[in-house]
Parts: structure tokens; sequence; C-alpha cells
């Protein structure tokens, strides 16, 4: 069975200076800070009793208020889970450092975010349109999309 | 003296007859060897997530065939388990054991098409495809018993299965059951040790256990690359924890090994089948769900071990009838990000092998 990771267990593991970047704890993962979220997967990567290193899916999801990103990450050996959310509230020009120098998984799911919902992932080696083409008007995954129905 | 040759640019599909599906490569080759390749994918994409958020949880359910429709009552199980996790549905005992059955037959189906193509690929034209054709089409038949669909299924519900199965349907799956273990050896006698499947198939294409981990691969391509990590055992679901069966993995993660662990898959699936079938208990199939029902404001992930890999859904609800949210985590669509380096190195014609041993369906890549 994959157990959920305790919560309060990574916050107290986490180094002095990557535990002030955790926003919230709350039911469904960790919250934190946008700009840290790589130095936070890094350190849980590797960190023995964490080794977190299997990047199983990254969400987007507007929530008009923000953008979330989930990102889900295994540990095969440990065999159990943890989830990770941004949160991003600028609606013009959303960023966030991508994952991809971690995972190579994380690099065709943030440009598919990218394409959707039009979210910047700083350091990606390739960020343009997956499944649109060049030149499609708007982000359709965003909810004020309007798809002309 | 070394010949002088020069870069040149080289189109693979969209419509090649090995990209299974609309898929195209851009190749950068140096004579025959691959220097570098740029997936280009798309053509395929419905925009299923965008319209999941216009339809009620039910209305979604037949979109959900759509993704992977050469899996489709996997797609099916892993869509309605996640809405009955979120709207906490209860499923009778008797249906999750035909749930069982009927995802584990879509396996034999699913991983025949993926071996009999990949042959396809490798120049075999047509002859071994047709052998496995003739198994798929006895499943199909079974299938249609039970939905009258051969195709696209929509068998499942949110609280069991469409409908009972017929009384002619358990004597069919005893008999298909009892001449398959016959028939995958015909395959292997053909295939395993065939001198042209070993010379083209052996350590091509190596995936190794970092990289496949790195980047996201998942089901038989990681298990080939030697990861033990199957989703029905390590996060047992359904009935798949009162069920014996073993995970076949590779040592070499090449094109050979990713072939072998689907066909040892197949008789795993069979083991699966014939116990499901001695334990399947009577009683109702379906419990009663509204057409339309309210999930209390939430979101759940739930995943199954699909035929690709992991299959996830993570469903957002607002508390209305309809989701907020549903993304498809896509195994074919992840297993593809490891393309790259899998094919930079190697010749043309056996980037064709490697990319079809990856076993890829665009329904479910462009979603």
């Amino acid at each position: 069975m994959t157990v959920e990771l305790e919560y309060n267990r990574i916050v107290e593991a986490l180094p002095q200076d990557l535990a002030s970047c955790v926003i919230a704890v709350e039911n469904h993962g960790l919250v934190i800070q946008p700009e840290r979220i790589a130095d936070i997967a890094a350190f849980l990567k590797v960190e023995p009793g964490m080794e977190l290193d299997y990047l199983c899916s990254v969400t987007g999801i507007d929530y008009i208020r923000y953008f979330e990103i989930d990102y889900l990450l295994y540990s095969l050996k440990l065999n159990h889970r943890l989830t990770l959310k941004v949160r991003l509230t600028d609606r013009s020009e959303p960023t966030v450092p991508s994952l991809t120098g971690l995972w190579l998984g994380a690099e065709l799911q943030e440009r598919e975010i990218f394409d959707l919902l039009g979210i910047n992932f700083s350091g990606h080696p390739g960020m343009k349109r997956i499944f649109l083409w060049e030149g499609f008007p708007g982000h359709p995954l965003r909810k004020d999309y309007s798809h002309g129905h | 003296m070394a010949i002088k040759t020069e870069p040149m640019f080289l189109n693979l599909g969209p419509v090649h007859p090995s990209t299974h599906g609309v898929f195209r490569m851009r190749a950068l080759v140096d004579g025959e060897v691959i220097t570098d390749i740029e997936p280009v994918f798309g053509y395929l994409h419905r925009g299923i997530e965008k319209l999941a958020e216009g339809k009620s949880y039910r209305q979604f359910l037949p979109l959900s065939d759509r993704l992977d429709y050469v899996s489709s009552m996997n797609n099916n199980m892993a869509y309605v388990m996640a809405v009955e996790k979120l709207a906490g549905i209860e499923v009778p005992q008797r249906a999750e054991y035909i749930r069982v059955i009927m995802a584990e037959l879509q396996r034999i189906i699913a991983h025949l098409l993926a071996i009999g193509s990949f042959f396809n690929d490798m120049g075999t034209f047509f002859t071994p495809f047709f052998y496995m054709f003739i198994q798929k089409e006895k499943i199909t038949d079974l299938f249609e018993m039970v939905c009258g669909q051969r195709l696209l299924y929509n068998y499942m519900r949110f609280g069991g299965v469409s409908h009972d199965l017929p009384p002619e349907f358990i004597p069919a799956l005893t008999r298909f059951l009892d001449e398959m273990p016959a028939e995958i050896k015909k395959y292997e006698r053909l295939l395993a040790e065939n001198e042209i499947v070993l010379a083209r198939s052996k350590n091509v294409g190596v995936l190794t256990r970092e990289m496949a981990i790195n980047a996201s691969a998942a089901g038989p391509v990681l298990r080939a690359s030697g990861v033990n990590w199957d989703i029905r055992k390590d996060d047992p679901y359904s009935i798949y924890d009162r069920l014996d069966f073993t995970v076949p993995t590779g040592t070499n993660g090449d094109c050979y090994d990713r072939y072998r662990v689907r066909v040892e898959e197949l008789t795993q699936s069979l083991n699966i089948i014939r116990q499901a079938v001695d334990g399947l208990p009577k009683g109702k199939v379906l419990n009663p769900v509204p057409l339309r029902f309210r999930p209390s404001s939430g979101e759940v992930y739930s995943h199954i071990e699909g035929n690709k890999g992991e299959l996830g859904f993570h469903v957002i609800s607002d508390g209305s009838d309809k989701p907020y949210r549903i993304h498809v985590r896509a195994p074919s669509f992840i297993n593809l990000t490891a393309l790259r380096n899998m094919l930079i190195g190697w010749k043309l014609a056996d980037a064709i092998i490697i990319f079809g041993s990856i076993d890829i369906c665009l329904g479910e890549v462009d979603r």
C-alpha cells in the first residue's frame, strides 16, 4: 500500500531555510512558496527517509483567484507519496521554476500546462506549446477562456 | 579516410504506418544515424479535459473510453474509481470481481496489439499480428456479450457495472482461458528465440533504470528497465490484494525486455482472471446512484495500473454536479518523455522499433 507521508513529519525534517517556505499544510498536500519549489523538491528527492525519486504527475488548475500546480511525488523504494502545491496569483504572467533539472519526467507535463493554462516554467529547455499550434489564441483550460459555444 | 557527411533533416509522419496514429518525429540524421529528434503531437487533441468541465460526472464516462481506445475498460475503471472515492460510493463485491475480469481481458487485448504491432514494425508484415488478432477477436466477442459494444464499451458505472454477466459468458470465457496458454506458446515458438527478432531488439533502445525513473516512465516500460513497480501490487485497489500473481520485470531495459514483459504479463492476466472467475460472488452488480449527484467540494487522485502504465485521474469538485477539473495522468504521454534519449545514436530503422516498443496510443497522448 502506498502510504501518504505525514506532512508534519516532513516540515520537521526540513532545514530551517526550507521550512520557512512551506506556506500551509492542507488535507491534500503541502503548499510551497512558488519560487522555492525546486529547492524543496531537490531536498526531498535525496533526503534519507523521504527519497521521493519519482515525479508521478503534474496537474495545473485554474481556481480563478489563483493558479495551482500539484506535483505528485512517489518514493519507489519506500513506497510512499507526497503532494506539493504551488499557488500563483499573477494572472498575466504566472511563472514558476521548472523541475526539469531534477526530473526529465517534468518536461512534457510542464509544456502541457504551459499550453493549456499559460503558466511559464522558468528554466525549462523548450517552453512551447505541445498540443495546440503556435498562434492559437488563449489557453483553453483557463476558466475565463471562451470556446464560442 | 572518414567520409564527410552533412546532417539532414528528415520528417517522419504524422501519417507514417509505424507511428500507430497521428504522430510526427522531426529527426536530424547524419547518414543513417539519428543525432537529434523532436516528437511532435497534438493532432488528435480533442480537449477532453476541457469538455469534462461542461458535463456532469456521468456524461464524462463515455469520453473516458476515448482516451486510450484500445483499453477502454481500464479507462472506465480508473475514472469511476476516482469519482467513487470522491463521492463515497460503495461498490458491490460482484461488480468488483467483474471489473477485474474485464480490466485484465482488456490488458490482454492491449498487450496482444502492442506485441503484434511491434513485430509489424520489425518487418514481419502482419503475420504475427493476425495470429494475435484471432485471440483479440474472441475477447471482443466476450465484451460484446456483456455490453453490446466491440470497441468503446462504456460498461462501468458509479457503484458497479451496467449489466450483469449473461449466462453464456462464463462458459465462453472458460473456453478462452483454456486455449490461450497454447496460443501464447505458439507465439513464443514463432518469435521469442527468432534470430532476426533477437538481432534487431536485443540491446537496442536501452532505457536504463535510472533514466526510466527520472523520466517518469511507467508500466511495462518501467518494469522492463528492472524496476519492480506495479500499482496492482504496490498500491492495491479493488480486489487485487486478494489475488495471487507476480510482476514480471526485465533486466536490460531494451526493446526485447519490453516485449518479454508484455508476453509474461499475458500469462499473469490469465491467472488473475481464473482466480476472479473462481471467486466470483453472487449478488447485485450495481448500487443505485442518481444520474446527477453533487459530491462535496474537494479533490481526489485515484490511480490504477493501466495497460501502458499508471493511469490516474485527478478529479476536483466544487460541490456542483459537474467536475471543476479533471486531469488525466496519461501513461502513453509521459512514457514519451524518454523517447529522445532512447533514439539518439540509433539508426533510423531502429528508431521505428524503439518507438514501437514503448507502445503508445495517440488518443491518450493527445487527449
